[in-house]
């Protein structure tokens, strides 16, 4: 059974969705959940469940394999794509999930799950 | 002239690229004696030394440049590296630690794209665990969002890697001397979408040393002194797009690179139109299209015209990266802000190796741009006393 890989990403697993969360000061989301506000640096963001859509703002294709430690699949390094979506509130930087399509700026996308190198992990990643 | 502006008095650079069995700290060393001599200075007469590397130990070099007890400052700041080192020795002269400086950069990687702990950036392991934090994808990313932004086609783009090309092949230390077609630019293997390999530079091996003085010892020491001046260094507001960043704002605004374009402008008392030879980070051709704008070089979209009609070459209204900039030189990162001054300094001069902007130009402007967020601006004039 697939584990997350960082389960402090996620607000729930079933459904999956990720954890965000909103300064009481500035009003600033941003994703992972910090315990200072990134933008007016205020104590105690609230947890938030992030959208489980968006749209591209901006996207590119990893084609070589990163240094450690990014972690290839065990069936060898496979070119990704990765952008960052809009969920409104916060852009999320996220692996993209678009089968043999190219990834296009303003693509609908939902939020799912991605395996992790063997597959006994998982991350988080948003397709069509 | 001011008791306390700050000039540029010797320049010294170790051509960069690979240099098998050289280590950096000799590639500094020579660098270094090469800047005293055209200062016409030895090393104990340097008050206060600041040296910048990212895989060295600057302050070692005390070592074999002279135990002089000099006050010696190591800065690291990636990317950024040498144009902070350079604020640093000039705010050190400005209160009065001495009367010279001596500026020091240099490094030496590994092949290939910079390896990251995510650790060092604040960042949880999953981060690059999962693929997410390697920077030529996020130029990558922040070019395809600037080009849907502001209608910028990939031709721009390899124009400005043919343009990188032909002022390296023409610059004696340039690392890449190969003159590039646009149609190779954009047919060479993709690495990250909408950036080919031959619109990135590599992390390579290189030093640059530049000796500063302050007030009239300047002109005791140099014929032709460029003035620093103004030097900035800011870092990321909350809505600009860095690198390494799992989430970004909604709203844009607060690119360090603006911060610190646009403080260099107001401390030196002139406007983009003055500027008159230029060199802005060229990691990847879209970074430089994207830096001419955020420094304010340029309007947003006005990179399409200007790289089309030649305007940023030699010989252009806007020369710019004259001597191939990062794409022709490579990345030793804590050289790399100083080359872009060297460089400057030799155009302002009239002694540039490469190709030489026509016209005796007076006022020139550098930038580059570190992770996480961090830019350090120059402008440089050209001084008679």
């Amino acid at each position: 059974m697939s584990r997350p890989l960082a389960p402090e990403l996620f607000a729930s697993l079933d459904p999956l969705s990720l954890a965000g969360s909103r300064c009481p000061a500035c009003a600033t989301v941003q994703f992972p959940p910090a315990p200072q506000c990134a933008h007016c640096a205020a104590d105690g963001p609230a947890p938030i469940a992030l959208p489980t859509s968006g749209r591209i703002w901006t996207w590119t294709v990893q084609r070589f394999a990163p240094k450690a430690p990014y972690v290839s699949p065990a069936s060898g390094f496979v070119p990704y794509p990765v952008g960052y979506v809009d969920l409104g509130e916060v852009l999320v930087e996220t692996l993209l999930q678009v089968g043999d399509r190219s990834p296009a700026i303003g693509d609908e996308v939902h939020l799912r799950r991605a395996p992790v190198g063997t597959g006994e992990h998982f991350t988080y990643a948003f397709g069509a | 002239m001011n008791d306390n502006d700050i000039y540029v008095v010797g320049a010294g650079i170790h051509a960069f690229g690979r240099h098998e069995g050289v280590s950096g700290a000799d590639q500094a060393v020579v660098t270094t004696r090469a800047a005293l001599t055209d200062a016409g200075l030895g090393w104990d007469k340097v008050d206060v030394a600041v040296g910048g590397s990212n895989t060295g130990k600057p302050d070692s070099l005390v070592a074999r440049l002279g135990l002089t007890g000099v006050a010696f400052t190591a800065v690291r700041n990636g990317c950024a590296t040498g144009g902070i080192a350079l604020a640093t020795a000039a705010n050190a002269l400005r209160a009065g630690q001495g009367e010279v400086a001596a500026v020091i950069g240099f490094d030496k990687h590994v092949r290939g794209a910079f390896a990251t702990d995510p650790a060092a950036y604040g960042l949880d392991a999953w981060y690059g665990t999962t693929g997410l934090m390697v920077t030529t994808q996020y130029f990558a990313m922040r070019t395809k969002r600037y080009q849907h932004e502001h209608d910028l086609p990939d031709l721009t783009l390899a124009q400005v890697a043919v343009r990188a090309s032909r002022n390296g092949a023409a610059h004696p230390h340039a690392w890449r001397r190969r003159e590039l077609t646009t149609d190779e630019v954009l047919g060479a293997p993709m690495v990250s979408d909408p950036l080919t390999n031959l619109m990135f530079c590599q992390p390579d091996e290189g030093a640059v040393a530049l000796i500063l003085a302050r007030g009239s010892r300047a002109f005791d020491l140099c014929p032709a002194p460029v003035r620093l001046a103004a030097v900035t260094v800011r870092t990321r507001g909350p809505g600009s797009f860095e690198v390494f960043s799992p989430w970004l704002s909604p709203q844009r605004a607060g690119s360090p690179s603006s911060a610190a374009g646009r403080d260099a402008l107001r401390q030196a008392g002139i406007t983009a139109a003055d500027v008159q030879v230029a060199q802005v980070q060229d990691t990847d051709c879209g970074s430089e299209l994207i830096h001419l704008a955020e420094t304010g070089l340029c309007r947003d979209g006005e990179q399409v015209e200007l790289l089309a009609t030649g305007a940023t070459d030699a010989t252009g209204r806007l020369p710019v990266n004259t001597d191939g900039g990062c794409l022709a030189n490579g990345e030793p990162i804590g050289a790399s802000g100083l080359r872009q001054v060297h460089e400057v300094v030799r155009q302002l001069q009239g002694r540039a190796a490469g190709h030489a902007v026509p016209g005796a130009p007076r006022v020139g402007f550098t930038h580059v741009y570190g992770a996480p967020g961090v830019s350090a601006c120059t402008v440089l004039m050209r001084s008679d006393r």
